[in-house]
Order: structure tokens, then sequence, then C-alpha cells
């Protein structure tokens, strides 16, 4: 087995891990990169089956051609798809206009929040890595959130052996991580060796490329060349800038991503 | 990525404020593996919070963490150097957060344990290394750190390191080196200190390049817990991961404890890329087999020959991280593998003070972060091995209430139980010798018998009849000479245990309970050995010799085997 070889396998194991676990399961599809394999590792998890439904938290701010592709791929993967809004949000004028991070709470966390109430959801799988940010390389694989969705971060519960939690009162639920231990570069080696097919916006066009993707207005792009998954590799290797430097909500302050998870972001 | 290259978890673990934190900050910061602005950022938020630089900024990236210049939780972190690739995980040195400390140990290989040259070993430094034994981290180097305080002192460095030596001698951890740093100015950590030339070691950042990764994990006895079992198609697809060996389409399988066994049809997959006949230890993996039994989640694949024990009542060692103590007399849930099962502490049998090695007298509870040998009973019998002998499946977690409260390695199978393995039927049973393997061992210069693994085998029980050095056939008979009782054997299935006298002879083979040929070939001969055998009972043991030399063929269905040495179990080549 090599490197990408025991990466999958773990993540393979966590996915069902998930899936037997809790009765009501969903993933978290952000159209990005990083869900896209989740998806294609849930695809090989259940031999070409996805036996929960992806879910969609849409500020309605993304950029165009990510709803394009996101609609594209769930036919073409046969995947059941949730999309969610915070209306009340966006009808009472919520908009980045009104400060990041009170955006991305209103429109991210308080929709997810939203979903999570609405289909009861006891377990939610997202695409975070521990190389992300600070807050994220301390997450566990499977992480309890409260009925609020907040996140108890000082007193994580032990994480043994892939000896997961999976016994929580009625109310909380686990955010389950199956990429966690991935490294941007391991993504793209990945998408590579597998052929994974992306939203375009990653290449580059007219000197320009996004190496994150989020709501248009907070998210910048980077000058490149790059138009293959072999160039952003090459790139990559050669950059000493961080992958989420595009992220405007990141840059508030110096724990803005900690502030925002800690109250269920993603 | 050089995605062929290898991966290794380390963890640095040690008392508080001895400096983890800053070890690792400078090893990222030494090998430029901190993306751009990390240090800047760093730098403001000393400024921001009025205080000096701290490398540990890196790492502890809670606020609550950087306010209090404290590690509260593990993390994890990457870099590199020529040889491999690394994940160095951080973990926190306050006895409060010892359950964050475990977390992140237990999925390491190797471990930095760094001690204070100016405090000296302190009370985490003696119970990290204990827990360090615990997980079985055998891979281990210690380094004395705040070197500069101490003027680099060579006295100081040595005296530290025979204290400690002692310490984890006693542990059965072997500190692999010694190495005296200075992580806030960087000495010796990537590169050799001038300020101690009377060091002739390597640098940190060359010492672990010298670990060397556990190899071998596909050579071991097959185990294949049971994750779960999908039906979303036509197949039936038992999915799981493989925590020892190598499993191959067409291979005979036991289920365990079901006892029940059969083919391996398909090994499954969904793009055609992954298309193997062959997979082993560490691949997430899907199989279709040829028999549909109602299989379920926590069963143990393995092969016929090679099963694991099977058992509920069991020896082990743990520490305790739980808020309530751990007691007889209540009803926990042990997790183990895929394996979930009620269990209570049958007999609490030592609790050891980690830091002194004490043992507390009469203890009747472990509180929290007490380390103590138990002897657990399930209300159901699980499979496993010992940890000695497998990792994976020896170990195991305690869950009290919602939180997983303990973790343990399994030592042994309680002394009151069996030895030996055996045919049972109700009050009947014959001691089963005849699935021990002989070899002769080199190193020995003799012939050697190795026990199989203990069980009892009841009616309808799949029985190994093919060994490494013995191969009965499919149907076959087990005479006890000692009672006159018989086992039958069909289909590789305990069938029926009676006495030789209820017998209607047949032609499969009787073999005695050493697992040797009885000359019987008619029913002339069944009845001569029978009448014989009477004979045997009523008088001395004297006779047995003889007897056994008339009747028995010992080799007929054995051979014996080369082995170098009896502990690796690797057949050299065959007579
Ligand atoms: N003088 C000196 N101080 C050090 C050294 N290494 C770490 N420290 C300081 O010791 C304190 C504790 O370090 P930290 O890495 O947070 O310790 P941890 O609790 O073991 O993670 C910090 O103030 C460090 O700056 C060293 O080599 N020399
Ligand atoms: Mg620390």
């Amino acid at each position: 087995m090599d490197h990408l070889d025991r990466l999958e396998a773990q993540s393979i194991f966590i996915l069902r891990e998930a899936y037997k676990k809790f009765g009501k399961l969903g993933m978290l599809w952000s159209i990005g990169k990083d869900s896209t394999v989740m998806l294609w590792l849930a695809k090989k998890a259940f031999f070409g089956h996805c036996p929960f439904p992806f879910i969609h938290v849409d500020t309605t701010h993304k950029i165009p051609e990510m709803i394009a592709f996101r609609d594209r791929m769930a036919k073409e993967y046969n995947i059941e798809l949730i999309v969610h809004t915070n209306q009340e949000a966006l009808d009472a004028g919520m908009g980045p206009d009104k400060g990041r991070l009170v955006c991305c709470k209103a429109l991210k966390t308080d929709g997810l929040q939203q979903v999570v109430t609405k289909y009861e959801f006891e377990g939610l799988i997202l695409g975070i890595r521990r190389d992300e940010e600070g807050s994220r390389s301390k997450e566990r694989v499977f992480s309890e959130r409260n009925k609020d969705s907040e996140w108890d971060y000082t007193n994580q519960a032990p994480e043994l052996w892939d000896q997961f939690k999976t016994d929580f009162p009625k109310g909380n639920h686990i955010r389950v991580h199956p990429i966690l231990h991935w490294n941007e570069m391991d993504i793209w080696a990945y998408i590579e060796r597998e052929k994974i097919e992306l939203v375009d916006l990653y290449f580059a066009k007219n000197g320009k490329r996004y190496r994150s993707l989020g709501c248009a207005p907070c998210t910048g792009q980077i000058d490149s060349n790059a138009v293959t998954v072999a160039q952003i590799i090459e790139e990559l290797k050669n950059t000493k800038v961080g992958e989420r430097a595009g992220r405007a909500q990141d840059q508030e302050d110096s724990y803005a991503m900690q502030k925002l998870r800690k109250d269920g972001y993603m | 990525m050089d995605i062929a290259r290898e991966v290794l978890n380390i963890v640095v673990v040690g008392h508080v404020d001895h400096g983890k934190s800053t070890v690792i900050g400078r090893l990222l910061y030494d090998t430029k593996s901190l993306p751009e602005g990390a240090i800047d950022r760093v730098k403001r938020i000393a400024k921001e919070k009025g205080k000096p630089f701290e490398y540990a900024y890196l790492l502890d990236a809670f606020e609550e963490e950087q306010k209090q210049g404290i590690t509260i939780d593990t993390t994890q972190l990457q870099f590199r150097t020529d040889k491999r690739d690394y994940v160095i995980i951080d973990a926190p040195g306050h006895k409060e957060f010892l359950k964050n400390m475990i977390s992140g140990a237990a999925s390491a290989e190797a471990a930095l344990l760094i001690i204070d040259a100016n405090e000296g070993i302190q009370e985490q430094s003696k119970r990290h290394g204990y827990i360090l034994s615990l997980l079985g981290i055998q891979k281990a180097y210690v380094l004395v750190n705040k070197m500069d305080l101490i003027q680099y002192s060579e006295e100081k460095f040595n005296a530290i390191k025979q204290e400690m030596n002692e310490f984890l001698t006693s542990l059965h951890v072997y500190p692999l080196k010694y190495i005296p740093v200075s992580a806030f100015h960087g000495e010796n950590i990537t590169a050799s200190s001038d300020k101690m030339p009377w060091y002739k070691g390597e640098p940190v950042l060359k010492a672990i390049d010298l670990f060397e990764k556990d190899k071998g994990l596909e050579g071991k006895p097959l185990r294949f817990p049971i994750q779960d079992v999908y039906k979303f198609d036509s197949r039936r697809i038992i999915a799981g991961r493989i925590e020892a060996g190598t499993l191959r389409t067409g291979d005979e399988i036991l289920i365990s404890p079901s006892n029940k066994v059969t083919k391996v049809k398909s090994i499954e997959y969904w793009v055609e890329k992954d298309k193997v006949d062959q997979i082993s230890a560490g691949m997430s993996v899907g199989i279709t087999v040829e028999d549909e039994f109602f299989n379920q989640r926590g069963e143990f694949i393995s092969h016929t020959y090679d099963a694991p024990i099977t058992s509920d009542t069991f020896k082990v060692s743990l520490f305790w991280m739980g808020k309530n103590d751990l007691v007889k007399n209540k009803e926990y849930k042990l997790k183990l593998a895929t394996q979930e099962v009620e269990c209570e502490i049958y007999a609490i049998n030592k609790v050891i003070d980690a830091t002194t090695l004490e043992n507390l007298e009469n203890a009747s509870q472990a509180k929290t972060n007490d380390v103590a040998e138990v002897t657990i009973k399930t209300k159901r019998e699980i499979c496993f091995d010992e940890f000695r002998n497998n990792q994976n499946t020896g170990r195991f977690v305690i869950v009290d209430g919602y939180d997983v409260c303990g973790g343990g390695i399994v030592t042994g199978l309680a002394q009151e139980r069996q030895s030996v393995s055996k045919f049972l039927k109700q009050d009947d049973e014959i001691t089963a010798k005849c699935f021990d393997e002989y070899y002769y061992v080199f190193t020995e210069g003799g012939i050697k018998k190795i026990e199989g693994v203990p069980h009892s085998f009841s009616l309808g029980d799949v029985i190994p009849s093919t060994g490494v050095t013995y191969e009965y056939p499919a149907d076959f008979n087990v005479v006890d000479i000692r009672t006159g009782l018989i086992a039958i054997i069909r289909k590789s299935k305990l069938q029926d245990i009676i006495s030789m006298k209820l017998l209607t002879y047949e032609q499969s083979p009787f073999i005695d309970s050493q697992g040797a040929f009885i000359k019987i070939h008619s029913e002339e001969d069944f009845n001569n050995f029978a009448a014989d055998l009477e004979k045997l009972q009523q008088s001395e043991i004297s006779r047995t010799a003889a007897f056994a030399n008339q009747w028995f063929d010992f080799m007929k269905f054995r051979q014996i085997r080369y082995l170098t040495a009896t502990k690796s179990l690797e057949i050299e080549y065959q007579i």
C-alpha cells in the first residue's frame, strides 16, 4: 500500500463507521475539491452507492459555476441532494456588508444548524482537514456538538485506536471528519490518481484561478497558469502561501476560525 | 508529494512546560515546514498578549492555550525530511489533560519524551513513560531539553539519563537514544550543536530518520473483523478493514465466534482499477462468500488454521481516564475492533501508581489516571488476541455512560480458564492435543511442540483440521486412550462424543488425542484395538509404550518442519 492507499483506506473505514452508527446521517457537500473527494470516497466505501443524502448549505452568494457543477454531478453520481438556504436571514438583508463573520455565522453556521434540526441528523460528515488551520488541527475524527451545534473544544472526548465516539445524549450530533488526516497535496495527488472531476474554477483562466472555494464576495483568486491537476501539484510544491489565504473570514482576527467553529461552523 | 514515501507518526510527550510544543515548533521552523506568515502571526499574537515570542504558539492554536501558555489538546502536524514524511503529534503535559495526551499517543508509532534539564524528572515524565509502555510504543528517544539553563553540562545530562533509564527499563521501555537539546535556541535540533561537543550522537532531526517502521503485518495470521454487511444490490458484501494478514479469492475462512466455515467468492470493488485477488492488512475491503450465513458486525474472519482466541473472561492492563472510578459490579461497554459488548470488572488484581510503580494496597477501584491490572468478564464470548501477538486485535476501550473512560490491552486469559484445547459435550470432554504443532528448532537443537491457541470445541463447532505441521482428513475420529471416549469429526466439525463401545465401525480413520494415526484399516482391526485398549486400561502404565508402538503411526498425518528459533515462527524449509 502506498501513502494514498493508506489515506483512502482510513477514510473509508471512517465513512463506514459513521454509516453503521448513525441512523440519520448526511454529508456536507460544499462543491469544493475536498468534499468532492469525499463524495468519491463514499462511492468507493459503499461500492458505487451513496446510502445517505448530501447537503449543500447555499448562501446564494456562491459562484454560479459551482451551482451548475453541483446539479450536474448530483445527477451523474446519482445522489440524493438536500439544498438549504437560511431564507429568513437573507430576507432580513444578511450579506457580507453586515460584516464577514456575522454573515458566515448567519448564512453558513445557522443555515447548517437549521438543516440539522429539520432532518434530525445524528451524524454529519464534513470534509475538513487538520492542515487547514489551527482549530481544525485539534479536531477529533468523531467530534460531538450539542443541541445548538456548539463545540466544547477544551473538553474533547478521548479518541484512540479508531474507537470513535458513538454514544451521546439525544439532540446532540456528531461531526464526522473522514479526511481530517489528509493534507492539501494529498487531495490533489488523489484527484490526479483517481481522475476525479472538479469544478472548473480551480483551473486557471486568464492567469488566475481559485485555490480554495467559498462565497464569491469573500473568496479571492490567485495568480496561476495551472490548467491541469498535474500543474496545480507542481505549483503547490513551490508555494509557501497558506491554502486559505484567499478566504477573507479567516483573516478577520487571530481566533476568527476558532470562534466561528465553536458555534458550529464547518 | 511523492506517494511512495513512508509516513511515520511520532508523539512528543513529557511533563508540563518541559518544552514539548517548543521542540515541535522549532522542528517545523527549522525544516521550513511552516506556511508563509505563520511566524509573523505568532509574533503579532505575542505582541497583542504582551508576551514574549513562543514557538509553542504555532501549535497551541486555541486562544485559551495561548493565554495560559499551556497545551490543552493534542495537535497533529506534518513535516518531511529527505527520508520520509512525518506526522508529529503534540501532547499536553498537564495531568488533568491526560486523556488528550493518550488520544495523541495512541496513534503514534514512535515517541520523543522531553525532560527539562533544569527541573529534572517529574511526575508526568514518569506517567507518560508508563503510558508509552502500555500503548506498546517501543521506539522512543528521550530529549533532555533546556540544556542552556544548565550551561550545557554533560554531568547533569548523564545524571538525568541514568535516573530515567532505570525507571523506563523497569517498564520494558528501552529508549534508543538520549539527546541533549535546547529547543528554544535550536541546539541539536537540526544540526549538531557546537555548545555540546561532548555529545557524539545525532541531532533530533537526523535521529528520527533512524526510527525503523514496523513491517510485516501482512504476514501475520489473518484478522478481518466484520464492520458491516451491505446489500445495496444483488451482491451481499461483507465489509471491513483487515487488521492483520492476507486474504485471497478462494481461501477457506473461519468466522468466529459463530464458528462457520466458507470460502471467499469474490473481492469487490467500485472502479475497475481497484480490482485485485489478494487483500492485506490496512486495507478497507469488501468480500462476498460462498455460503450466505447470517453474518454480523463484530465477527472475526480468519483462516481456519489460525483462529483468534474466543473467550468471555480475560486479563488486561488498562489506564483509567473516567471521572467516576472504575469499580466492580457495574456494567460497562467494551469495544474491541468492531465488537461491542457489555462487560463487568470481575476482579481488580492490582492498581499501580504510574509515577512510583508502587502497588496500591487492596485497591477496590481505579481512579482517574490510575493504571490497573484487572480481569474482565464480558456478557458473551468475543474474539481477540493477546496484545503481544497482535496489537490491533489485542486492545480495547471501555465506555462508561457516553464516554470512553478507559483503554487497555489484553495480557492473557484468566488463570482459572483452560490452558489446553478440548472437545466438549455436556460432562464428557477430551483433551485435544492433536492440534499442537511440532518443529525442529535449530537454536534449541531439538524437536519442540508448540501448542495451539486453547479453544473449547462444542458439538457443531468447526475444528482446525489442517495446521502448519499436520493435516487430517475432513472425517476422522479422535480416541482418548485414557477414557475410551471418541470424538467424531465429520466435515471438519465436531459431530458427537461417544464411548468407544457404542461406536459402529466406519471407514473414517482414527487418531489418538495427540494426533497419531491408529493403525485400524478394517472392522477386525477395530475390534482388536478396542480389546487391547480395554486390557491396557486395566493394566499398568508401563505397558503404554508397547501399546503405542504397536498401534500408532505418529507421522501419518503429521510432519516436522524446521524453525530457526521458536520466536520467529518462520519456516526455513520442509523435510
Ligand atoms: N531556556 C529555555 N527555555 C525553553 C526551551 N524550550 C522551551 N522553553 C520554554 O519553556 C516554556 C514551556 O515550553 P512549552 O513548549 O510550552 O512546553 P510544553 O508544556 O512541554 O509544551 C516556554 O516558555 C518555552 O519558551 C529551551 O530549550 N530553553
Ligand atoms: Mg505544549
